[in-house]
């Protein structure tokens, strides 16, 4: 069947096999001469895509155990963020990390490692992970941990599917006294301004900003950087108290078909821009939003990505060490504002420690775009990775459908550590993908 | 306010755990019937974790026809909607030659849901309410070359459903009719179904679930279908048995 990520660029012809239990796995695993697993195929290209063996793990989605006296959930790779929201928020819990839509599985959580508006201060997701079992290249599971196994763990946290296949993981999940968040939103009407109040507000639990990639010369960057705390029971209403962690689902829009490529040009997205700052800039200051609009405000838009077109669209997401943040940002900015293909949905963020063996963050900041795709946004992408790897960043594999393996070896001096990691356990010939064929991983 | 139990028959199926899940998402306590049961206990872990309601386990072989009285009498409590699941598609090229296995698929898609939803029947009509649905298939609405042996099956049961919804219209129970269309279950893997056509297991379940609510009797999963059957039944037969479709 044809097979795409969410960004839907590129589409291969790949098989794909849903099995139900773990020995049809096994089986699944022993007869194909190479595979690679798939959540719920949110990553945006073609990392969970293997033309001859794409393993879909959504009916491997049991949870297996809750402890309410530590959040530490256990369950199948298959349960999605959703799943465990609308099971353990009326209970008081939440993730502790969680990416921009909660219709990613736990096996692709932690293969991406995601990252989530609290890295600055939490990190990312393998800092709510306490082990994960991994069907190793000859059939074999093995539990692993920061304190078992650790290689495993290191390497399977961000290690994009190539270490194995993730069976199933313990996560601890964060009390909360409610479902509602207390946004702050500030207008920063330049990159400088938007910059320094991520640096004056690290101690805020979430912080993120949409940017205004069309912006030049004085607006160069302009942002509105959006704040969140988990609501105290104190802080509702007293209608909002009465049910302090059931709010009612909102209704879901969907895309039904796909916009033409000329719905999206830089004239609509420049327009939309102004306007969507402008709006913000005047609702700046503090109030309550619902979790899901808070956190996945693009869930509420179901086939969000079909407005790209047909051809899809691609991602580009990329980290920035803080001493060249700046410079980069300003590079990156000044080159897509040139080029006048904007992107609807810019986020930048600041990024806090990090220290792993493949995962993406890195302590600075994080610069995400999608575009639709065209040879012209090809050839700006090429440009962007070059901008990035001049200033020492590096790039988002979740997000990535088009860089070269020249562009990666040159980005991350960690992928040929990865690829000789993997060779030497057996894994490089048994698990891939598109992906990690294209990247030479 | 608890609310009373459901029963699903074939809970191994991938439609059969959907509707579980959907029943107990709105509070529902379970009750899991297969073959082999105790294999279901890791789901009857998570839909406990996930839902907080009661998850029960019960063996049931559909085609041990002498042991469903018995197994109707084991339950903890007679369910107030009861799910049959059951099915078995078989190969069509298997079925034509070897009478064993068309025998299988016969008695898997007609005689053991006829005779569980038989007993479970006479319960509620002597109770007096209860809903009865039977996952029967859009194969038993014209026989055609490729599936005539479970569709002349579901053809079979679709009667039993509508009869059985005829005499107990006036006594409190309700019988739903499913005719679910493509699937993308484990019973279909592997075919090369059309996206637009093909369900997926949750969107019968929802289905399910808003018919018993509703009280409808015979319903499609995509509405396209309904159209779809409409216009292959009245294809003249003349024309019909030279076609493949």
């Amino acid at each position: 069947m044809k097979l795409s990520g969410w960004g839907r660029y590129p589409v291969l012809e790949a098989r794909t096999h849903r099995p139900r239990s773990v020995d049809a796995l096994r089986d699944l695993l022993l007869s194909e001469p190479h595979l690679i697993a798939r959540g719920n195929g949110r990553a945006y290209g073609d990392s969970a895509i293997n033309t001859s063996a794409t393993i879909e793990t959504r009916y491997l989605n049991r949870m297996i155990a809750f402890d309410p006296a530590s959040g530490l959930l256990a369950a199948e790779a298959g349960v999605l963020i959703g799943d465990i929201i609308t099971a353990f928020l009326p209970r008081g819990w939440f993730p502790m990390v969680t990416p921009g839509t909660k219709f990613v599985t736990l096996g692709g959580a932690i293969a991406a490692d995601v990252h989530g508006k609290n890295h600055h201060k939490d990190g990312s997701f393998r800092s709510c992970v306490d082990w994960i079992d991994v069907m190793g290249p000859d059939g074999a599971v093995r539990r692993c941990s920061a304190t078992e196994d650790a290689a495993l763990f290191d390497h399977t946290l961000g290690g994009m599917g190539l270490t194995g296949i993730i069976l199933r993981a313990a996560i601890r999940l964060r009390p909360v006294e409610t479902g509602w968040i207390r946004q702050t939103t500030i207008a920063a009407p330049d990159l400088e301004t938007a910059m320094s109040a991520f640096e004056e507000t690290q101690d805020a639990t979430y912080s993120v900003a949409w940017i205004d990639c069309l912006g030049t010369g004085a607006n160069l960057g302009r942002s509105l950087v959006v704040l969140g705390e988990h609501a105290a029971r104190a802080d509702l209403s007293p209608q909002q108290a009465q049910m302090p962690l059931r709010i009612k689902p909102k209704r879901k829009l969907s895309v039904p078909i796909d916009f033409p490529a000329f719905a999206l040009n830089g004239l609509t997205v420049r327009a939309f821009n102004a306007l969507y700052y402008r709006a913000g800039a005047r609702k700046t200051g503090t109030r309550l939003v619902d979790w899901d609009s808070y956190f996945y405000p693009l869930d509420a838009i179901l086939g969000w990505n079909r407005i790209y077109g047909r051809k899809g669209f691609a991602q580009f997401q990329c980290a920035l060490p803080l001493d060249n943040s700046e410079s980069g940002l300003r590079g990156l900015l000044a080159e897509i504002a040139k080029t006048g293909s904007g992107s609807f949905l810019a986020v930048l963020k600041r990024f806090g420690k990090q220290d792993s063996a493949f995962s993406f963050p890195m302590e600075g900041y994080t610069l995400a775009l999608d575009f639709p795709v065209s040879p012209k946004t090809l050839a700006l992408l090429e440009r962007l990775d070059r901008i990035t790897i001049a200033h020492g960043g590096r790039f988002y594999l979740a997000k990535d459908s088009r860089m070269s393996a020249a562009t990666l070896s040159a980005s991350d001096t960690r992928a040929a550590d990865f690829h000789a990691h993997r060779d030497s356990h057996g894994y490089t010939s048994r698990f891939r993908s598109a992906q990690s064929e294209r990247l030479a991983l | 306010m608890t609310k009373p139990p459901v029963l699903i028959l074939g809970a191994r199926s991938d439609i059969g755990k959907a509707v579980a899940h959907k029943f107990a998402a709105i509070g529902h306590p379970i009750q899991l019937a297969a073959r082999n049961a105790p294999a279901l206990e890791s789901d009857k872990t998570d839909m406990g974790l996930r839902y907080g309601v009661s998850v029960s386990l019960h063996e049931f072989d559909a085609l041990a026809v002498d042991t469903h009285e018995a197994f109707v009498a084991a339950l903890p409590e007679l369910p107030q909607i009861a799910v049959c699941a059951v099915g078995l598609m078989g190969q069509q090229a298997d079925n034509e030659r070897d009478l064993a296995a068309a025998a299988r698929v016969m008695r898997s898609n007609y005689e053991g849901p006829a005779s569980i939803l038989a007993i479970l029947a006479n319960h509620f009509e002597e109770r007096g309410n209860g809903s009865i649905v039977g996952i029967s298939s859009v194969a038993g609405d014209r026989g055609r070359a490729t599936n005539y042996v479970y569709g002349s099956a579901k053809a079979g049961f679709t009667a039993f459903l509508s009869g059985l919804r005829n005499r107990l219209a006036t006594r409190g129970v309700h019988v739903v009719t499913v005719l679910p269309g493509f699937v993308a279950t484990q019973m279909t893997e592997g075919m090369d179904l059309p996206a637009r056509l093909t369900a997926e297991p949750g969107e019968v379940a929802e289905a399910i679930a808003r018919a018993v609510e509703r009280k409808k009797d015979v319903i499609y999963v995509r509405p396209i279908w309904r159209l779809i059957m409409l216009i292959i039944r009245n294809i003249p037969e003349r024309i019909f048995k030279r076609m493949k479709i």
